[in-house]
């Protein structure tokens, strides 16, 4: 009886033609999340991902696991020849060890049998199973419908017995959609827009805009502090640190007031589109929530859109604060968001913000402003920092 | 570089350091152990009590080595509330005091004691028929910031001593003297203080030590316990190098002391006055008379944001404190400035300049000239 570690994947079962592709970026990006832990080796089989590796790293690699895009299920499994003598033992050995968990009395048989030449067909073998489980444990019965465990048998290459199921995050492998840019605030929304993004494959690298000396130090601090915690799924981040404290004093000083966030807005779309465009990142994504604050009306974020030509993805568009926590406390970068060091949008927060802007007023209002030397004197400036 | 934070926490002096550098290299012994290492090591611990208590005209047994102020203002306040609760559970302080005093308060109040919270007028003192009216039959103790760390403001310990004398109950009196300890003059004996918390960064001593003087009259309990060290008051191993550090820091001020707060005054006047005179809509909350601390300078630049005014003096490599946190959304607005009658407004603007003996006339020329440019671009760009 060897144990090993099944990984099975949704979505990209999927993709006939790319399945290969996407299956070896999704092994490449596992090698990665299992970096400095040792196990044997990685192979395929039908449909799932195993790994050989001592039972006691069990535990770390299904953790560093979970954060890998792509992966529907991890589950620890017991591999035996697929003898029918075997699988019972097997059986009988995963069964106990899940009843070590507690409060168990009922289960289920599930049998996914791969191996069409396998001379049991799925239901025999279950209903085999299920009996010899029923006559080595008093204690439990049959339920089909909602058992306290399943007992899963794949038979394949080998046959498989397991009994848990680890959820991941699904998604597609990391890499296999691209590049694209994060505004990444030191706020709520903007990291989980990130880790949204990248499991949906995008490589996310971000752009952050501070005021200095109107935020804090510590306000930069935490943005780093926030994609230390989303390099956790999606390996190192670049951050481009932009300090935009000039250009909002040019707004403020030539431009109407209540235009402030919007006109910001603007500019920091167009710098991240500069710089998307000379490190090829061919998307911006933002944090936008359709209605939560003034800038981010429909109207807000047709304007603002007018201002770049790559495409802005806005993952929680259509989501709502509470949803957008939900995530967050998730992912974990809930903790760092709420920690009050101001962003650079409060500091100039107009008193009544348009909400209804139109590009032509914007437009004019641009118009007092030297908008090329403004992004080139404040893009001169810019840090890069690595988080990893 | 001007630091100009020193309420905040100040830099130890080189004396300070040498002195610590030579304990952590050859006296490292455990002040308990039997043998000579140890032996050395309580010597040095001895050494350094005498010092402070010299310099507090007070005895040396009366001296208890704590981690700083914080711990200091909880055993004090702790042990008096539990020792002398079946007198008594009424407990009396005011809304200017450090975290290290209210939220022990606070703490208390749960646990069934009342309390009552004295207001202070708009200088920052207590009033002291409000203090005697306040003292009820069942008060056992009255605890009082010496030197506010906020505004600066120095309390009439004298005053409140009497008020006290004079009532039924005589609570105790607990001076926290986190502010005042080395910086200004007073005679804890002549006071009438029966204890009296201190720290040892804020005299350019090391982080982690303090020291709480409880007058022998007074038998405390320990609310930490252990091996027994410091009399029992304080148990866990000495602090060796840090309690040095502090005897060091105290040695020097027992001759220096004086002509430091001497020409720290002299500074904060000029710099009041310098502010005064060269930058509009500006106000002192801090009174330049010999009722504050010689060192603090609570000063509001009406229509700024201290917090950026901090950072536009941190380019320039100046280092000052804002009264209150971070506070665009209307929280952690300081409770000090709230209670002398600042409004929301004005705390925004309000900033701390703390002195200390190193800082020059010409550090101040430079800073009022930084703070000058940046309350005009500070306010040509909020003041819209």
């Amino acid at each position: 009886m060897d144990r090993v570690i099944s990984v099975s994947f949704g979505e990209i079962a999927l993709k006939a033609g790319n399945r290969k592709y996407f299956e070896d970026k999704l092994i490449k990006q596992m090698r990665k999340a299992m970096s400095g832990i040792t196990y044997e080796k990685i192979y395929k089989e039908q449909g799932k991902i195993y790994i050989e590796a001592a039972e006691e790293n069990f535990p770390q690699i299904i953790n560093r696991l979970k954060k890998v895009f792509g992966l529907v299920y991890i589950s620890p499994c017991i591999r035996i020849e697929k003898d029918f003598e075997e699988i019972k033992k097997a059986s009988i050995e995963a069964a106990k060890e899940k009843m070590e968990s507690g409060n168990i009395t009922t289960f289920k048989v599930d049998t996914n049998r791969g191996d069409k030449n396998f001379p049991m067909k799925s239901p025999e073998m279950s209903r085999e199973i299920g009996g010899v489980i029923l006559n080595n444990f008093n204690d439990l019965t049959v339920d089909v419908h909602k058992p306290d465990f399943y007992l899963y048998i794949d038979i394949k290459q080998y046959a498989y017995i397991y009994t848990v199921k680890v959820k991941g995050y699904g998604g597609l492998p990391l890499g296999t959609n691209g590049k694209g840019l994060l505004l990444l605030s030191g706020g709520i929304d903007s990291p989980v827009a990130g880790f949204m993004m990248a499991r949906r494959g995008v490589e996310i690298n971000a752009v952050h805009y501070h005021s200095y000396p109107f935020t804090s130090e510590r306000a930069e601090e935490k943005v780093k502090d926030l994609a230390l915690i989303l390099s956790r799924y999606i390996g190192p981040i670049k951050i481009y640190s932009v300090n935009i404290i000039n250009i909002q004093k040019e707004i403020n000083k030539n431009c109407p007031a209540d235009e402030m966030t919007i006109l910001s807005r603007r500019f920091m779309m167009r710098i991240a589109e500069r710089i998307a465009v000379e490190n090829n990142y061919q998307a911006l994504i933002t944090g936008e929530s359709l209605g939560q604050v003034a800038s981010q009306t429909i109207h807000g974020l047709n304007v603002t859109n007018r201002s770049v030509n790559l495409p802005v993805f806005r993952p929680l568009i259509g989501f709502d604060k509470v949803d957008i926590i939900k995530i967050a406390k998730d992912i974990e970068t809930f903790e760092t968001s709420i920690l009050p060091y101001e962003d650079c949008c409060t500091v100039f927060l107009p008193k009544h913000p348009v909400t209804k802007p139109k590009v032509e007023d914007i437009e004019e209002s641009e118009k007092a402003l030297n908008i090329e030397e403004l992004m080139e004197d404040t893009m001169k400036n810019m840090k890069i920092y690595t988080i990893s | 570089m001007i630091y100009l934070d020193n309420c905040a926490t100040t830099k130890p002096r080189k004396e300070v350091v040498d002195k610590m550098i030579d304990v952590l290299t050859n006296d490292y012994g455990n002040p308990s152990s039997l043998h000579r290492l140890g032996f050395h090591a309580e010597k040095k611990v001895k050494e350094a009590r005498e010092i402070i208590a010299n310099f507090l005209e007070v005895e040396s047994k009366e001296i208890y080595f704590t981690s700083g102020g914080t711990e200091s203002n909880n055993i004090a306040i702790q042990s008096i509330a539990k020792k002398y609760s079946r007198k008594g559970k009424h407990l009396i302080t005011t809304v200017f005091e450090h975290p290290s005093i209210l939220n022990v308060f606070r703490h208390l109040e749960q646990d069934g004691f009342t309390v009552t919270i004295l207001d202070v007028d708009k200088n920052g003192y207590i009033d002291l028929d409000l203090l005697s009216d306040a003292i009820k039959e069942d008060t056992i103790l009255v605890s009082i910031i010496h030197v506010n760390n906020e505004i600066g403001a120095l309390q009439n310990i004298k005053g409140i001593k009497d008020v006290i004398n004079k009532s039924v109950a005589k609570p105790i009196l607990h001076v926290d003297g986190i502010q005042s300890f080395g910086k200004v003059d007073f005679s804890l004996k002549a006071l009438g203080v029966d204890t009296y918390s201190f720290s040892g960064h804020k005299v350019y001593g090391p982080k982690g030590i303090g020291g709480l003087y409880i007058s022998k009259e007074l038998k405390l309990n320990p609310i930490v316990f252990g091996g027994g060290q410091e009399s029992g008051l304080r148990s866990g191993t000495e602090n060796v190098p840090g309690i040095m550090g502090l005897g060091e820091a105290v040695r020097i001020l027992s001759t220096n002391s004086n002509s430091e707060a001497q020409k720290a005054y002299e500074l904060k006047i000029y710099l009041a006055n310098k502010i005064l005179n060269e930058i509009k809509d500006v106000k002192i909350n801090t009174s330049l008379d010999n009722t504050s601390s010689p060192y603090i300078l609570s000063v509001t630049f009406k229509n700024t944001r201290g917090e950026v005014l901090l950072h536009y003096l941190e380019e320039k490599d100046i280092f000052i404190s804002t009264s209150s946190a971070c506070s665009s959304n209307g929280t952690n607005k300081s409770h000090v400035l709230k209670s002398i009658g600042l409004s929301n407004d004005d705390i925004e603007g309000t900033i701390r300049i703390c002195l200390s003996y190193e800082i020059s006339k010409e550090d101040i020329d430079y800073t009022v000239e930084q703070i000058k440019y940046a309350v005009k671009d500070i306010r040509s760009i909020i003041g819209r």
